[in-house]
């Protein structure tokens, strides 16, 4: 079998150092999703770098109040969290809509983030995978299209984001903490996921050795009245055929502010600007969520097998959104 | 294979007196606890060695050349074999187990080469070493209307292909009230818990299988032959298996590649478990089906006519001819009926046994296709099957065995709360949902295996041994023939010490077909009364008598059937078209329920069976290689906890002793034919859209 080295780092520094400087080298979070690819085959790293004793497993409120979550922080530890469902409840409905209790008790924030496509090709060595295997050719495109992308697509890579929590996220405008081999930046989620374009090896803009040390939620108006909403093939254990996640604050009936974010549509978490814009200003009706939705559709690429998104992420929105300002009035 | 030198025994009716009550399960606190040991788990003397397959990725072609350098060259590989150095068996007939023996290629995810070395983990890495160089030639993977059909010359189970009875044909074309839908159910994977997996060791004269399978005999009596050896030369032992459904009801090629490896290196046990990913190719599933149905019926929803024709699909390696249609011969008065199979052969993996084969894919069809019925002449759906219900089997002109169909409908719709149902669909709704109601009808024959044998053993101290080569595939097994062998010997139930899961045990059949406990119980019964027969109540420690039962069940006289009614309420999101089924209540008439608890968690496990069907799974096939791509179980979806709400099983008190000496009938499959019919019927009642495939997903429900 393949020798794997297994380093449990103490610090960040050191756990960057080890993974930057060695190309076969990978982080391991809760192992959620690594370890499955380490079984299949899918992944075959070197070295594993364990990060999830580092002492990142803390949610901190922030003096302006927004929260600083730890990216070791257990998913269900942070659906838990008195803070995040007071005043992120989009976060917490996300993270309880995403896998199994077993699997949220061991999965930490950043390994949910940096989790990969379930796209069934990419699971699978023995069939040709782009983002697998840049080169390969995409096996989904002509083939298992239920969970594919209708929007932002490429013909390299047709698949979806499968995180909950990522979607919440991006609504809020989250941003990432990022310790690199050249120190620390700050990256908005909604920059953190790639669109799949020519390289869709490359799920975010992180380069080899950067790693995840925190998430910041930034207060706004809009959060403590924000939800997420996922349809799916079961009730539970099940990765979205689109799922929304909303924020919204309203003056009577007009909309002052909205968040809007959608998964199971792209190859990132995809936040609807183009729909935002469209109800900002506007009395929140049926009709108008609908058109606003239809904006952000206007370049939806769709197939047989995935011509049904078009109208559930449009109607999940609407539903969602009318429910959310009926909770606010 | 029925044991020479025992004569059949005529069982008297066995009298009720651990049977009917609850009793533990006799390996609940083993499972629990981790005691009992699977086929990979048992502890095996020896160098114990590892195999892994290799399997083809191309669905049709043959195989030029396996390179195994890499992978011989892997630390801890002993041995990889490929079909030029296998060891040859001696009947290759049956292309599904002619495992290794040349290089065709039928199907994408054939055994190709088998790896074995010191660890699985080495086995593992080292078959991902393997290079196959396979010469890929056109294949046919889709089933779809454009597939080449033809008459197989019986289909599964024995079934005549066609029947007719009258001419349907004129008679549907004229009838006042008709109905001519086509309906699809799809791939459906077994999927027990406990994956395939066999520990296997040659000592030079005797095969032992450690093997997770429902037959130990017939896994022996099919293997025996194409290895070459005689039956006593194979010893099969499954003291313990974690499911099967059907999976495990005959011997698959992972049997045989274990046996392979064992041959190739006698004196060590190997140890092969298939993965869940491998069980999508090479242990078995139920196929997709069509089922054209034509109803033609007087205005009161009266039939005149049906006609139930079937397609299926098989592999081109070996023939399996689901029998889709022949509950539509039975089920219902018409006098004009015809029915037809027809089977595509392609270049695909085996299909076989997924419980109630043809039942559940053809009571789906046959239910969905009254429910339409009952709308189009604007009956209630269970006063049309009252109209419907014949006197005598329609089939074969017998007397029915007490058919009870109407007095299941009456008890469900009583406890349902049918009357309370709006007739008109789309009619109510709660919050964000469209909630709907719906019914079906069950059933399931009464199949009987011929040839079980049982022997009872005086252990002295009023304690008895009862040996039976029987198998508990998880169902409770084990705990309900402690109960009959218990009653048939007039003694308490721990009195009894049961030997099962084992050839070196008097012949049984199959833990298959719901014929298992009538099957072995009837042997038993046999055994016990010969027993008291020969030896009386006191019997010296050693005494032992075997026996076989005749006489059992009276199929010349009677049409030995169960029935039930399956009532289902299901939610439709008005937003997303997610389905939710709320409730589901099943009411039986399936004989004598020997213990409640094992009978009701069988039926609660079908029915939960039928509610994923209804909604979850499907085994979705690439076009382009045949490849099912959904093959685990985070894709390829079943019922979550989440998914299971109001579930409720009951049966009608009764005891049949046209059947078994018992008064039972089997349980196994019954709960999930018609089920997934009476969560269509309900969704439709929600919505007003007629679904008319599985899985029914919400994507149906969007422009409602």
């Amino acid at each position: 079998m393949k020798e794997l080295t297994y380093h449990r780092a103490t610090d960040a520094a050191t756990a960057v150092a080890l993974v930057a400087d060695d190309p076969d080298a990978r982080f391991l979070g809760g192992g959620t999703n690594l370890v499955d690819h380490l079984k299949l085959g899918v992944a075959r790293p070197g070295t594993l770098v364990d990060v999830s004793r580092l002492p990142l497993d803390t949610v901190e409120e922030l003096s302006g109040g927004g929260l600083r979550i730890g990216a070791a922080v257990r998913n269900s530890d942070l659906a838990a969290h008195p803070a995040v469902r007071r005043g992120f409840p989009a976060v917490a409905r996300a993270l309880l809509a995403g896998a199994s209790g077993q699997i949220r008790h061991q999965a930490t924030t950043a390994g949910n983030l940096l989790q990969r496509t379930r796209c069934v090709y990419f699971q699978d060595v023995t069939t040709p995978c782009n983002k697998r295997e840049p080169g390969t050719g995409c096996s989904a495109l002509e083939g298992y299209g239920r969970y594919n992308a209708i929007l932002g697509a490429s013909e390299a890579c047709v698949t979806t984001h499968p995180s909950d929590l990522a979607v919440a996220l991006t609504a809020l405008d989250a941003v990432v903490v990022v310790l690199g081999p050249d120190g620390e930046r700050r990256v908005p989620m909604t920059d953190l996921h790639r669109l799949p374009g020519h390289h869709p090896e490359q799920d975010t803009v992180l380069r080899h050795g950067d790693l995840v040390t925190a998430v910041e939620l930034p207060t706004s108006a809009v959060a403590p009245a924000s939800t997420y909403a996922k349809a799916r093939d079961r009730a539970s254990y099940a990765f979205a055929l689109v799922s929304v996640a909303a924020a919204v604050d309203l003056d009577g009936d007009v909309v002052r502010d909205v968040r809007l974010a959608w998964g199971g549509v792209a190859h990132r978490p995809w936040r609807a600007y183009v729909a935002e814009e469209a109800l900002r200003g506007a009395a929140l009706t049926e009709d108008g969520v609908r058109e606003a939705a239809t904006a952000e559709l206007a370049a939806a690429s769709t197939t047989d097998q995935t011509a049904y998104k078009v109208a559930m992420v449009r109607n999940l929105t609407a539903h969602t959104l009318l429910r959310l300002a009926g909770g606010a009035r | 294979m029925s044991a020479a030198g025992v004569e059949p025994v005529v069982p008297e009716q066995v009298p009720a007196r651990s049977m009917g009550r609850h009793l533990d399960r006799q390996d609940g606190v083993a499972k629990v606890t981790g005691a009992a040991t699977y086929a990979v788990e048992h502890p095996v003397p020896g160098d114990v060695l590892h195999a892994w397959l290799v399997t083809s990725t191309t669905p049709r072609g043959r195989v030029l050349r396996v390179d195994a350098s890499d992978a011989l060259a892997h630390p801890g590989v002993v041995r990889v074999l490929d079909h030029t150095n296998a060891p040859r068996l001696a009947d290759t007939e049956d292309r599904e187990l002619a495992v290794l023996q040349d290089d065709r290629i039928g199907f994408r995810g054939q055994i190709v080469a088998l790896v074995v070395a010191a660890s699985s983990e080495a086995a593992r890495e080292a078959a991902g070493l393997v290079r196959v160089h396979q010469e890929e030639e056109p294949a046919a993977v889709v089933y779809d209307e454009d597939s080449a059909f033809y008459a197989p010359e019986e289909v599964n189970a024995g079934h005549e292909t066609d029947a007719q009875v009258g001419d349907p044909d004129p008679v549907l074309a004229a009838a006042p009230v008709g109905v001519d839908a086509t309906y699809d159910t799809p791939h459906e994977f077994n999927s027990p818990m406990e994956p395939h997996a066999t520990t296997a060791q040659w000592d030079g004269e005797l095969l032992t299988l450690h093997d997770s399978t429902q037959a130990v005999h017939a896994v022996r009596s099919t293997l025996a032959p194409v290895l070459g050896l005689e039956p006593p030369q194979v010893r099969v032992l499954a003291p313990y298996v974690g499911g099967g459904f059907g999976s495990k009801g005959l011997p698959h090629a992972p049997e045989v590649a274990a046996a392979l490896a064992a041959l190739a290196l006698p004196g060590h046990p190997v140890r092969l478990a298939v993965t869940r990913q491998q069980m999508f190719a090479l242990t078995g599933y139920r196929t997709a089906t069509r089922s054209r149905v034509r109803l033609g019926a007087e205005p009161d929803g009266t039939l005149l006519a049906l006609r139930h024709d079937a397609t299926s699909q098989t592999s081109r390696i070996k023939e399996f001819a689901e029998q889709t249609a022949t509950a539509a011969r039975m089920m219902a008065a018409a006098p004009h009926r015809a029915t037809t199979h027809r089977v595509a052969a392609l270049d695909v993996a085996v299909p076989s046994w997924m419980r109630a084969p043809g039942e559940m894919p053809g009571m789906h069809a046959h239910e969905v296709a009254l429910d339409e019925l009952a709308v189009a002449a604007g009956v209630d759906p269970i006063d049309l099957r009252e109209r419907n219900e014949p006197e005598v089997d329609p089939e074969t002109g017998k007397p029915f065995n007490g058919r009870r169909l109407v007095e299941c409908l009456r008890l469900g719709a009583e406890r349902f709360g049918w009357s309370e149902r709006p007739a008109e669909p789309r009619a109510r709704a709660e919050g964000d949902w469209w909630v709907g109601t719906g019914v079906a009808s069950a059933t399931y024959p009464m199949l009987f295996s011929p040839g079980n044998t049982a022997r009872v053993r005086s252990l002295g101290g009023g304690r008895y041994g009862v040996d039976v080569g029987a198998v508990d595939l998880g169902t409770g097994a084990r705990t309900v023939l402690v109960q009959i062998a218990a009653d048939a010997l007039r003694v308490a139930p721990d009195c009894i010490d049961l030997a099962i899961g084992d050839t070196d045990l008097p012949f049984a059949t199959v833990a298959g077909g719901s014929s298992g406990t009538s099957s072995w119980g009837s042997a038993i019964a046999a055994a016990a009364q010969q027993f008291r027969h020969d030896h009386g109540d006191s019997p010296d420690p050693g005494l032992h008598t075997e026996a076989a039962s005749g006489a059992y069940p009276d199929t010349d006289g009677h049409a030995l059937h169960s029935f039930g009614a399956v009532f289902a309420e299901a939610r439709v999101h008005r937003w997303t078209g997610e389905v939710r089924v709320s409730r589901l209540h099943g009411v039986y008439s399936v004989g004598r329920v020997i213990n409640p608890m094992t009978a009701r968690s069988q039926l609660l496990g079908a029915l939960t069976m039928g509610l994923s069907a209804a909604l979850f799974e499907e085994g979705w096939r690439d076009p382009r290689t045949g490849h099912v791509v959904t093959q685990d179980l985070a894709t390829y979806h079943v019922a979550a906890h989440a998914d299971v709400l109001d579930l409720q099983a009951e049966w009608l008190d009764e005891e049949d002793h046209l059947s078994t000496p018992m008064g039972s009938r089997g349980i196994g499959e019954i709960g999930i034919v018609g089920t997934s019919a009476a969560v269509a019927n309900a969704t439709f009642h929600a919505t007003g859209v007629r679904v008319r495939s599985l899985p029914i997903t919400a994507d149906h429900f969007l422009g409602t």
